[in-house]
């Protein structure tokens, strides 16, 4: 219930930040909301000797237009996305992650970096990040570099954030009058999914002229269909339009086996939330 | 330790902690607030839900140093102490019956609150995601979803309960009809 004992710092600046790490190396652990990392701790999973808040950094807080893009700061709590007018016009697949991702309580705390640099396989956010073509800015002592959302995810719970370093921003190319939807299968309320398929398609009347997918819990990354979204483009938005497409799904992937089903249901799974998911976004019937 | 100051239920309170020390646990080891209560140990049940700077928060998933120099409120704040009314959504608790064993009801009562300060006319479906985070053992939730309604003034959500009483306590703006 009560995590080991620690130390605790809440620097201001990135810099400030990123000094602490520098200074404490691997027996640091940065808290952004905590609602990840609170639970692992209190169930002594991890015992860090140092933990780093970026919650009294305010630059990390926000959403904004860039031009081409929409940027989103990494300690911007879920909440405050699921709601940005920028978020939901731009890069609505987004919004409609956040929307049933965990439950109030946890989506007022909860950030959008910390769940990316998180990287929990089952966490909602990764599949829209990969399949909107997000970027990564990871701040360390040597500056900032930006990493695509190819890269970011490398494993199980591991990305390509170093030790010393700290996810600063996500910036998502803008998806503008692109429909969106999340298609999230759960056993019970305000969890992680079994398997979700995250779906943009750009339409041209009824026709699908560029699609976005993403897998939830279909590997042990967040993955890219890259396979569907080919299959789909120039497809009428109907069930029988989008069906030899979405039998592509699970495609080349690994989904894990547990208590919740096994790989061959996943499979399935993602087959048929991606026809959901597809023909949600395009606003069709039938989905 | 490190040295905490914050506002709780309208007091400025200010100690020294352990930095693992939980709101909750401060809340009701150090402050005695006991209102707030722990119903499990993975965040999952919303029992210990608070507000912090006028959002829900589980308690049990904030450290203490967090709520460093923010605004808490708890289920002993909600009360007007000085007419010595019940909150209208504590009261439409009380009048639907919302709450069994009631171990879940400070938990229950705050997230309410938060649902119907950003959606003061939910639908059924909108309570009962709002509260998804809440689980309750004993009432099947049917009371507690009519609770928020009547909260909310929604005309017929008291159903066989005294219409009349039920909205005794609250804002006049919130009374429907
Ligand atoms: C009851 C409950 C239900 C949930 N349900 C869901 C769900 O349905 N779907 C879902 O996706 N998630 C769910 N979550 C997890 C939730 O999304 C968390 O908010 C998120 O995973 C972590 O974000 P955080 O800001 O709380 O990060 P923290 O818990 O503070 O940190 C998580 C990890 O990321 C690291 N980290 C955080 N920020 C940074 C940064 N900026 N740079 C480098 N490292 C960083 C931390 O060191 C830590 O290892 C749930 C959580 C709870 C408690
Ligand atoms: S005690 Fe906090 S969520 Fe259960
Ligand atoms: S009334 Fe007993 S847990 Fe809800």
């Amino acid at each position: 219930m009560i995590p080991a004992a620690f130390d605790y710092v809440a620097p201001t600046s990135v810099e400030d930040a990123v000094a602490a790490l520098a200074q404490h190396g691997d027996e640091a652990k940065i808290i952004a909301g905590g609602q990840s990392l609170l639970p692992v701790l209190r169930m002594r999973l991890n015992a860090p000797e140092m933990v780093i808040d970026l919650g009294r950094i305010d630059t990390l807080r926000g959403v904004r237009d860039d031009g081409d893009a929409i940027v989103i700061g990494a300690m911007t709590p879920h909440s405050v996305v699921g709601s940005d007018p920028l978020v939901a016009q731009h890069a609505g697949l987004v919004a409609a992650a956040v929307e049933h991702l965990a439950d109030a309580q946890v989506r007022h705390r909860g950030t959008f970096g910390g769940a990316l640099a998180h990287a929990d396989p089952a966490g909602d956010l990764g599949a829209p990040a990969r399949a909107l073509g997000a970027e990564f800015a990871i701040a360390g002592s040597g500056g900032t570099r930006t990493v695509s959302a190819d890269d970011f995810f490398v494993d199980l719970f591991e990305t390509a954030i170093g030790e010393d370093e700290i996810l600063t921003e996500v910036r998502i190319p803008k998806h503008t009058g692109w429909g969106s939807h999340y298609e999230k299968f759960v056993r019970v309320a305000h969890q992680w999914p079994i398997v979700a398929v995250a779906a943009s398609v750009r339409m041209e009347g009824g026709t699908i002229a560029e699609a976005r997918v993403g897998l939830t819990n279909m590997g042990s990354t967040p993955l890219r269909a890259r396979q569907v979204e080919d299959a789909l483009a120039g497809q009428p938005a109907t069930p029988d339009g989008v069906r030899a497409a979405a039998e592509l799904a699970a495609d080349g992937t690994e989904p894990p086996s547990d208590l919740n089903g096994d790989a061959g249901y996943r499979r399935h799974l993602a087959r048929v939330l991606t026809r959901r998911a597809v023909l949600a976004a395009a606003g069709a019937d039938g989905a | 330790m490190a040295r905490i100051t914050l506002k709780v239920d309208g007091s400025t309170v200010s100690d020294d902690v352990e930095p693992r020390m939980l709101l909750v646990q401060y809340l009701r080891e150090k402050l005695g607030k006991t209102g707030t209560v722990i119903g499990c140990d993975t965040s999952n049940c919303g029992a210990c839900t608070v507000h912090l700077d006028g959002t829900s928060v589980k308690s049990c998933n904030v450290l203490a140093v967090q709520a460093d120099g923010r605004e808490v409120t708890t289920i002993e704040g909600l009360a007007d102490t000085v007419d010595d009314e019940l909150h209208p959504v504590q009261e439409a608790f009380r009048e639907c019956r919302g709450l069994q064993c009631g171990f879940c009801t400070p938990g229950m009562i705050m997230q309410s609150v938060d649902l119907l300060k950003d959606n003061p006319d939910p639908s059924e479906e909108e309570i009962r995601l709002g509260l998804e985070g809440n689980l309750c053992r004993c009432t099947g939730y049917h009371n507690i979803v009519k609770a928020v309604q009547q909260a909310a003034g929604q005309s017929g959500a008291a159903g066989r309960h005294r219409a009349g009483a039920t909205t005794a306590g609250a804002p006049a703006e919130e009374v429907a009809e």
